[in-house]
């Protein structure tokens, strides 16, 4: 029994351990154009279109900005 | 493990994970404190004198977008007020020199700029967001930080600037 529960809290702190903060400084990888989901403004506008014909909402797509977390 | 065993060591691993979540302050620069010297910090490039100006200390990235919005308005202070004893000094956290140069090439200024290529800086200040500044007095103590960069910001800022440059 204290094995298991030994290994139990082991296995719920294993996550901590692979967790790291990205520091405000390190985001240029993030910040980069590859780095977007979608590279192309016209396809972008064009699915958000429909999404707003189809949903009758728009927007709600994450932040502006690039992955860098800028103001 | 008894119970007791098994509870501390749960609140302990959730005071963890509270404690990771829960480091946001905004800078470890605060108002009062003096500017540490920053030759000791392996800068990359010339640092300007220092001594009895006030400085508009600011870290920015060639990947920033507010950073580059920011950069004609910093170019238009240095040229307004550099006679008066100011200076604004760029302290770049790219990763590597060439996008620092690539940047500078498009949006040339006239301010000193240095890169903080090992990030020592940069950590030491521990900023929370790109860019983020800092306004020295005359006397080498940190007066202001301020997060980020939007167009409202600039003429509050030049304000505190030439509030401090009156001072003696």
């Amino acid at each position: 029994m204290k094995t298991i529960r030994l290994l139990l809290c082991l296995a719920a702190a294993s996550p901590l351990m692979s967790c790291t903060h990205v520091k405000p400084w390190e985001r240029g990888h993030l910040a980069d154009y590859t780095m977007r989901p979608a590279r192309d403004p016209l396809t972008d506008s064009i699915s958000e279109h429909v999404w707003f014909t189809r949903e009758a909402f728009a927007g709600g797509r994450g932040v502006g900005g690039g992955g860098c977390g800028c103001n | 493990m008894n119970r007791r065993t098994f509870i501390h060591s749960t609140s302990a691993l959730l005071g963890s994970l509270a404690a990771a979540v829960s480091t946001s302050s905004f800078a470890a620069w605060r108002q009062g404190m003096a500017l540490p010297d920053l030759s000791a910090f392996g800068l990359e490039g010339t640092l300007p004198k220092l001594k009895g100006k006030v400085v508009y200390l600011d870290f920015w990235a060639s990947w920033c977008a507010p950073c580059k919005a920011s950069f004609p308005v910093l170019n238009g202070w240095q040229q307004q007020l550099a006679g008066k004893g100011f200076t604004v000094l760029a302290v770049s956290v790219d990763e590597t020199a060439q996008a620092m140069q690539g940047f500078l090439k498009k949006n040339s200024v006239s301010f000193p700029v240095v890169r903080d290529a090992e990030h020592k800086l940069v950590a030491a200040a521990d900023v929370s967001t790109m860019p983020s500044s800092f306004l020295i007095d005359r006397k080498g103590g940190v007066r202001l930080a301020h997060t980020g960069f939007h167009a409202k910001d600039a003429a509050p800022l030049e304000a505190q600037i030439k509030s401090l440059l009156a001072e003696s």
